[in-house]
């Protein structure tokens, strides 16, 4: 059915009719030439007239297909010989060499040559012709500019497999960092599928077509780690709670696996390394509520075992599910756990009875806490990213963190300090955009906020010169990343800024803290007075389910008042047209 | 003075000039004639810099067909390659340049 709108105009409402006649040509204006007029005038002279001859050029922009590249040695060997000589005969090669020697041209054309040589050779030693002038200028020029912080990508690495997994861990190389271990899983219930290849990459980072060495794990790589101390040696958890390692001059296979009744039940979420004499030392985590410490050494059993029961009875039934490690070296006897209920469990190692493990929890998460990491520069204070929020905490302080940020949009997936900057550090969000944080210049909103991809972000991994980063992504890309010099030189004054901050966070806190506790014993002082009277009256506090049928009825009327404005304010509406 | 002995000594005052690393005579072929260098090294050198000079050389031929390449320098971080060609033999020096 074509909908057709018509409408009328009477003819006179249109305007004069226009009537067109014919006419023979009529002669308006006739000016005549007036010689007189050219005395207002001089004629020019000289003339200047630019011409211009030159070729003539269109620009156009051209976008290549990625170009794969491929590093490929070439042997040399010897050639270019006479049939007759042999080149592996010495007598032969001396002959014919002597022969070239006694040619006159051969005498003439070196001494030439040689003249020209030695000039060069002069000039070198006499000047350093690409010495750098100016050179300490020139850093003072960067120090006093004001740049804006940015960041760029630098290459970006593609899971060759057709099945795309989630980029889930990064880890760069310990020396030098030109080399990037990425682990790939996926982390959906029941999400992999039988053609999903299981291979994990080592990338070098100049190469983004095609990884440097594949890890053929037997399941899925949910975490792994080089080894800081022996940077062949690479240690990952595996989907079904099995840990292996590699050593990378060996190949691609595992050198060793843990067996699996003694490895964990769930998928191991993250290993760490430890520090010790022999190097050998890493403990894992998993949600199966266990910390499991191993020697690679021996991967048949580990050496030792931990329940993350906050009743500290050891119980795994009642344990919480660990997502998240944190060990630092300077710390050896202590770390810390995130735990899938959003509580972070500070541990000590060298306790006696494992009840005296856990030391002390942090609670104020509402989800899984995906990272947890202590400042390089305060081991004091501690980083936690987790459900919408990044939140820095005190040791001294438990009950709730010192900084935080405000809640996003999307969920915060991971997140680490900056290695040189001590008010830095980094989140990456579920919606692909990575955020740059930096306290001491701006507390509400991240510093820079760079959407790097379309898809979620999992993982993020700060390079040890703090200058680039590498974060990875739902579809298995890992993004690499170069942060402007602003956001990884420590500035002046920065280290005393950080600490006055923190210390006057962490003093607000322990004000609020030791109020609440004030608060509290007053109301349980109340409390017990009250209950006295209370069991003379009888009545005492309602019962669970008349509190319920009370807030039920209330939330029905207010529901209903609602409507009624609603439907007050649709009839003024109508009653106006 | 016999050209052989101008040669010989032309060849040893550039070796003992200061920084000098090596000294190598290449001929058109890329046969090294003269070498102060191990032969593993001086086979690379040879192969690789005849390449390289005979494609500087068309490079330059190429912009102006009147040209010609002179001398070759080529400077990386731990030192500098010289190379003086020839219609048929390549002259060349390996120096650290001071700092």
């Amino acid at each position: 059915m074509e909908i057709v709108h018509v409408y009328t105009k009477r003819r006179n409402e249109f305007g004069r009719q226009c009537n067109f006649s014919d006419r023979p040509a009529e002669l308006h204006v006739d000016i005549l030439p007036d010689p007189s007029l050219a005395s207002n005038f001089i004629e020019r002279d000289p003339c200047d007239v630019p011409i211009q001859c030159t070729q003539e050029m269109s620009e156009h922009e051209v976008n290549t297909e990625r170009f794969e590249s491929d590093t490929r040695g070439i042997n040399h060997v010897e050639g270019g010989w006479p049939k007759d000589v042999n080149p592996q005969e010495m007598e032969q090669t001396i002959r014919f060499r002597k022969k070239v020697e006694k040619d006159e041209h051969y005498s003439s054309t070196i001494m030439q040559l040689g003249s020209n040589m030695e000039h060069c050779i002069k000039q070198n030693n006499a000047i350093n012709i690409y010495q750098e002038y100016f050179e300490e200028e020139e850093e003072e020029l960067v120090e006093e500019s004001e740049e804006q912080p940015s960041a760029k990508t630098i290459n970006v690495f593609r899971d060759p497999n057709e099945i795309k997994r989630t980029a889930t861990c990064l880890s760069w190389h310990p020396d030098g960092s030109c080399k990037l271990a990425v682990a790939y899983s996926s982390l959906g219930f029941q999400n992999i599928s039988p053609d999903m290849s299981y291979d994990s990459y080592i990338w070098d980072i100049e190469n983004p077509n095609k990884p440097e060495m594949t890890l053929k794990p037997v399941s899925l790589l949910v975490c792994l780690e080089y080894n800081p101390k022996d940077s062949h040696i690479l240690v990952g958890g595996s989907y079904n709670g099995q840990i292996a390692y590699w050593d990378t001059r060996k190949g691609s296979q595992p050198v060793e696996m843990s067996t699996i009744e003694h490895s964990h039940r769930d998928p191991v979420y993250k290993v760490i390394w430890l520090q010790s004499k022999t190097g050998t030392d890493t403990f894992s985590a998993s949600t199966d509520g266990q910390v499991l410490w191993w020697d690679i050494r021996k991967m048949s059993e580990p050496t030792e075992r931990l329940v993350l029961d906050p009743n500290k009875k050891g119980n795994l039934d009642n344990a919480l599910g660990a997502i998240s490690l944190e060990f630092e070296t300077t710390m050896p006897t202590k770390f810390m756990v995130g735990t899938e209920q959003g509580l972070v469990v500070s541990c000590n190692r060298k306790a006696k009875t494992p009840a005296e493990k856990i030391v002390c929890t942090y609670s104020g998460h509402h989800g899984p806490i995906y990272a947890l990491q202590r400042n390089p520069f305060f081991p004091k204070n501690f980083l936690t990213v987790a459900d919408w929020t990044a939140r820095i905490w005190s040791e001294d302080i438990k009950e709730s963190s010192i900084m935080w940020t405000k809640y996003h949009m999307a969920y915060l997936s991971d997140g680490c300090w900056s290695p040189v900057r001590p008010s830095v550090f980094f989140t990456v969000k579920m919606d692909g955009t990575l955020d740059v944080w930096d306290f001491l210049f701006k507390q509400n909103d991240p510093t820079l906020s760079l959407k790097v991809c379309d898809e979620a972000l999992y993982s993020l991994r700060v390079q040890d010169n703090g200058r680039f980063l590498a974060c990875g992504s739902q579809l298995g890309t890992a993004t690499l990343l170069e942060i402007s010099p602003g956001l990884c030189t420590l500035q002046r004054n920065e280290k005393a800024l950080a600490t006055a901050m923190f210390e006057r966070e962490t003093k607000r806190e322990k004000i609020l803290e030791a109020r609440h506790r004030e608060m509290r014993l007053k109301e349980r002082s109340r409390s017990e007075q009250s209950k006295d009277e209370d069991t003379k009256e009888g009545d005492g506090e309602e019962s669970v389910e008349e509190l319920a049928t009370r807030t039920e009825a209330e939330f029905y009327e207010i529901v209903e008042a609602e409507l009624k404005k609603r439907a007050k304010e649709q009839e003024k509406k109508v009653r106006r047209d | 003075m016999l050209p052989k002995a101008e040669v010989e000594e032309t060849l040893k005052r550039i070796q003992t000039h200061k920084g000098v690393i090596g000294t190598i005579v290449v001929n058109a072929e890329g046969i090294p004639i003269r070498t102060t260098l191990d032969n593993s090294t001086t086979v690379q050198y040879a192969g690789l810099l005849h390449q390289l000079t005979m494609k500087a050389r068309s490079t330059v031929r190429d912009i102006d067909p009147q040209n010609d390449l002179t001398f070759l320098r080529i400077r990386s971080k731990k030192h500098e390659i010289m190379v003086a060609p020839d219609k048929e033999y390549l002259l060349i020096v390996i120096q650290n340049p001071s700092e």
